[in-house]
């Protein structure tokens, strides 16, 4: 294995702020334990808006629910702090729970707007509800170690480095890709992730680090009041990570040293050098974060070298795979359809679609583009269910399971579009695959006990991508691959779940003649493997070549079936590409060629 | 709480909502335009509001420093851009607009002296004046901090949003100091309709409301440049490829937003006191508008925000403390309905 930078900065930097504590001025040792601690709750923001695609302008309103449980615990019941950190954790992650719950369900601006909604509501709680102290706050909080400010300061950078490895073990990992993945929701769920699960996790994950940073600040301040936990420091929070680098963990560090450095400065400085009473270091602030933005929308930390972003420990070279899948007999039914339809507010899509796919054979479905090929695709595997008919899959109805639950059952596909998260890399794309062959969770991950499970999924991953020939592209950001190679690690994804029924929308879309070789001979083995495979495609010739049955659908209905020899024959056939009803011999003979 | 007392409260609640519907409709027309959630929406409306009132005390209003500013960063943002793109086509216009708004903003910064000495000034003249000053800000405001992102995500959009919000809002308190402000009324007294008393006030609101309504609607059903925002707010892409520059059209959206900001702000002004930081409270609340509209039908988030309105009423009669706390909680269960019923078709087609 060979150790990161990432891990290596995450444990050096906070080493280094404990160390530096003991030779620099107490002003700067202050700013110092001021910016861990942020950098505690930053570190959750990343995990959550950087890798999990959920913003929120609350998270300062977890930290004052830890802060405001120590702050009774130590006070009122003169109990230990640290009997103050588990139950402010328990508390915050609780909330998190019931609140998350709630909040990921919620899609795009409404989940931004919801963050927004109980942030300013707990604010107002924290500030109205009787025994908190009102504005005033609870008072005559214990301080930690006798006081000792370089103590403090070193137990907040060990808290620092606790939070940003355990960030770095959950995001490479089994769930920490289901979170990565979750923001590509019907990519996800197809691959048998419970987005809103996985959202919940990072969320819950981000508000205990919140809570611990709000437990800090308690026996640091020694008072809590409601002033610290407003909406505009979750604001802060959040342009603290932007201003690092939302995507980057170690940008958290970074950014919130930098602005509690630049805000000292702004509150010490500005009054002087304008000569106003006025507070204007919010506008400094405000026009420092916009020129940020215009000129470094990717933040401070996007100036590092790529090294330093998260990459997989799983890269290394492992040859174990995963168990495989039991399949059915060859020549068993796998899919069968009966009669399914489907309407979009009165648009016909579906039109009483009857079909049945076995175990080892390659059905193609073709159809001029708009005949329903994608709706299908979307009624089989429960991302957009049928209207009336059923889909059954080894006999057992799945009509109205939802997309991850036939995920689980053995259906795997690929889109039309590449849905690949650009962001990954080629190999963690991969492994989304065996998602559901799998079953390690958070816990397992934070203790690195999912090791020997990750080292098979990587190993399971690099011997699907060999099989379609992008081996060599493991390691690359999936982003910087061209179209072509984007759809093959696409099947190679589909194959990394080892499916029973395997569904792939026009795989041969934007193929080099080199590649299309690959991806047939890859499907022709699937195919002796036992899988059943149904494919659509508008290249003819890749069909011929693969396919033992064809389907044809037009609008929405299948006008005929049969071996790929009668297929381009059929008269009906070329009509419905062509357009028109008699069609000489000279045309069908061109189209088969 | 008795019938009349609720009736009473549904209007002052029905007075409010129509500020928040027009501030909901802002937001949502510049968020479907340039996909920016416009959190400084609410400082226009204080800064026409607060403007109105220093006018009609007869004192200059400070909002031009605020103006010259704007201009100021405007013009050498986009002067640096069309110098590092090397397009320069559209750089006169926007100059020519940034000294438009400069002259005129001068202009309407006299009208303190046109009015002779103790008598009132003419609310004619103090409500143009206002709109003169306050309206250019938006396009002012596009220039300066979003054209240059404006194909970034709705994220980072969102961050400049709320950095231009601080900025603007930490401005104003230098500019009007830390008191209240509440203007004149414009007309008051209520009119016996059978069962209540309908204050001239809230039929006043309403009116400015449907007329300012009708003509948005008017613009963008019948003009060029309301044509040009239609077809940047169903597919910019394509509006770009037949030759509409989406900064046009977010020019003209915050153009918009910041013309019915100000039309707000000079109808709130008498309503109720404002402070140079009440902006925020009232953009979430116009915020929460567009949203139960689903960020997407105008007639919803105008609903939406009259109903927030009337709930924000009750709720502060009843338990005054918590009044914003529960006006944002209740927002959690019709955000959460809205959801679920989003996630069902819509959401995976939008995605595929």
């Amino acid at each position: 294995m060979s150790p990161q930078p990432l891990v290596i900065a995450g444990t050096a930097l906070p080493l280094i702020a404990a160390l530096a504590a003991l030779a620099i001025p107490d002003y700067w040792v202050t700013l110092l334990t001021y910016a861990g601690m942020s950098a505690v709750l930053c570190i959750g923001l990343v995990m959550m808006t950087g890798y999990g695609g959920i913003t929120s302008f609350g998270q300062a309103a977890f930290a004052g629910i830890a802060a405001y449980a120590t702050a009774i615990l130590t006070t009122g019941l003169a109990l230990s702090p640290w009997l103050g950190l588990l139950t402010g954790l328990a508390l915050a992650v609780a909330s998190a729970f019931v609140i998350g719950w709630i909040t990921v369900r919620l899609s795009g601006h409404y989940l931004v707007l919801g963050t927004f909604a109980w942030g300013i509501s707990l604010f107002y709680a924290f500030a109205n509800v009787e025994g908190l102290g009102g504005y005033n706050g609870i008072g005559g909080v214990p301080g930690l170690f006798g006081g000792s400010r370089l103590l403090f300061n070193a137990l907040v950078w060990a808290f620092v480095a606790v939070a940003l490895l355990g960030a770095v073990r959950v995001l490479d990992s089994r769930i920490g890709r289901a979170i990565r993945a979750a923001p590509s929701k019907a990519m996800a769920e197809s691959f048998g992730v419970d987005t809103a699960t996985a959202k919940l996790t990072v969320f819950v994950l981000a508000a205990a680090l919140a809570g611990a940073a709000g437990w800090l600040q308690a026996h640091y301040l020694r008072i809590v009041n409601p002033g610290p936990f407003h909406l505009n420091a979750s604001v802060e929070y959040l342009f603290m990570t932007i201003i690092g680098g939302v995507g980057s963990l170690l940008g958290a560090i970074v950014g919130a040293t930098a602005v509690t450095v630049a805000k000292s400065w702004l509150q010490t400085s500005v009054p002087a050098l304008l000569g106003s009473g006025f507070n204007l270091e919010g506008v400094v602030f405000g026009l420092l974060v916009l020129g940020l933005l215009q000129a470094a929308p990717r933040g401070m930390t996007a100036l590092l070298p790529a090294s330093f972003a998260l990459r997989p420990r799983g890269s290394r070279r492992s040859e174990t795979r995963l168990p495989p899948r039991a399949k059915p007999a060859a020549t068993q039914s796998v899919l069968a359809l009966r009669s399914v339809s489907k309407h979009f507010s009165g648009a016909q899509a579906l039109d009483r679609v009857s079909l049945d796919l076995n175990a080892g054979e390659i059905l193609a479905l073709v159809g001029p583009n708009g005949a329903g090929k994608s709706t299908l695709f979307n009624a089989i595997t429960g991302l957009s269910p049928a209207s009336n008919g059923t889909v059954a899959l080894l006999g057992e109805d799945v009509t109205r399971l939802p997309a991850r639950a036939i995920a689980r059952r053995g259906l795997a596909r690929t889109f039309q579009h590449a849905h690949l998260r650009p962001e990954m890399t080629v190999i963690e794309n991969v492994s989304l695959g065996a998602h559901t062959r799998t079953a390690q969770g958070v816990a397992a991950a934070l203790l690195g006990r999912d090791r020997p499970e990750e080292s098979r999924i990587f190993g399971e991953a690099r011997g699907c991508l060999a099989e379609l020939g992008v081996a060599e592209f493991a390691n690359a950001r999936t982003g910087t691959l061209s179209l072509g190679s984007q759809r093959l690690v696409e099947v190679a994804r589909a194959v990394a779940c080892d499916p029973i029924a395997l569904l792939l929308d026009e795989p041969a879309a934007g193929l080099r003649a080199e590649e299309k070789q690959h991806l047939a001979n890859a499907i022709v083995a699937m195919r002796d493997r036992g899988i059943a495979i149904l494919v659509v495609e508008h290249d003819l010739d890749f069909v011929a070549n693969v396919a033992d049955r064809v389907v044809v659908l037009d609008f929405g209905t299948v006008i005929a079936q049969g071996t790929p020899d009668e297929i381009v024959r059929d008269p009906r056939v070329i009509a419905a590409y062509l357009g028109q009803a008699e069609v000489s011999g000279d045309v069908a003979r061109a189209l088969h060629h | 709480m008795n019938v009349t007392i609720a009736l009473l409260l549904a209007q002052d609640g029905l007075s409010n909502g129509v500020i928040y519907a027009l501030l909901a409709i802002s937001i949502l027309l510049v968020f479907l335009i340039t996909r920016v959630l416009l959190v400084p929406q609410g400082e226009f409306v204080v800064l026409a509001a607060l403007t109105m009132v220093q006018l009609q005390k007869g004192a200059g209003p400070s909002v031009i420093w605020l103006l010259l500013a704007l201009a100021v960063t405007a013009a050498s943002m986009s002067s640096l851009r069309a110098w590092r793109t090397g397009e320069w086509r559209r750089l006169p216009a926007v100059l020519a607009f940034t000294l438009g708004a400069v002259l005129f903003g001068a202009a309407a910064s006299a009208t303190p002296l046109l009015t002779t000495a103790g008598a009132a000034p003419h609310f004619a003249l103090t409500t143009m004046a206002t709109l003169v000053l306050v309206a250019p800000l938006g396009p002012l405001l596009y220039w300066s901090a979003f054209e240059g992102i404006a194909r970034a995500s709705i994220l980072t959009l969102l961050f400049a949003a709320v950095a231009v919000h601080y900025v603007l809002q930490g401005s104003m308190l230098p500019l009007f100091g830390p008191e209240g402000f509440q203007a004149e009324a414009l007309i008051s007294g209520r009119v016996d309709v059978g069962f209540t008393r309908v204050s001239l006030q809230l039929l006043l609101l309403c009116a400015i409301f449907v007329a300012t309504v009708g003509a948005l609607w008017m613009f963008i059903g019948r003009t060029i440049a309301g044509k040009i925002l239609r077809a940047t707010a169903v597919n910019a892409r394509g509006a770009r490829i037949v030759g509409i520059r989406p900064e046009t059209s977010g020019a003209i959206a915050f153009g918009l937003a910041s013309l019915i900001g100000a039309v707000s702000g000079v109808l709130i002004a008498p309503l109720t006191t404002l402070y140079y930081d009440s902006g925020f409270l009232l953009a979430l609340k116009g915020f929460v508008g567009a949203v139960t509209g689903g960020l997407a039908s105008f007639p919803l988030a105008a609903a939406g925000s009259l109903l927030i309105g009337v709930l924000e009423a009750m709720f502060s009669f009843q338990f005054s403390a918590l009044k914003d706390s529960l006006v944002f909680a209740a927002l959690l269960p019709i955000l959460l309905i809205l959801s679920t019923r989003q996630l069902s078709d819509r959401d995976t087609e939008a995605e595929e």
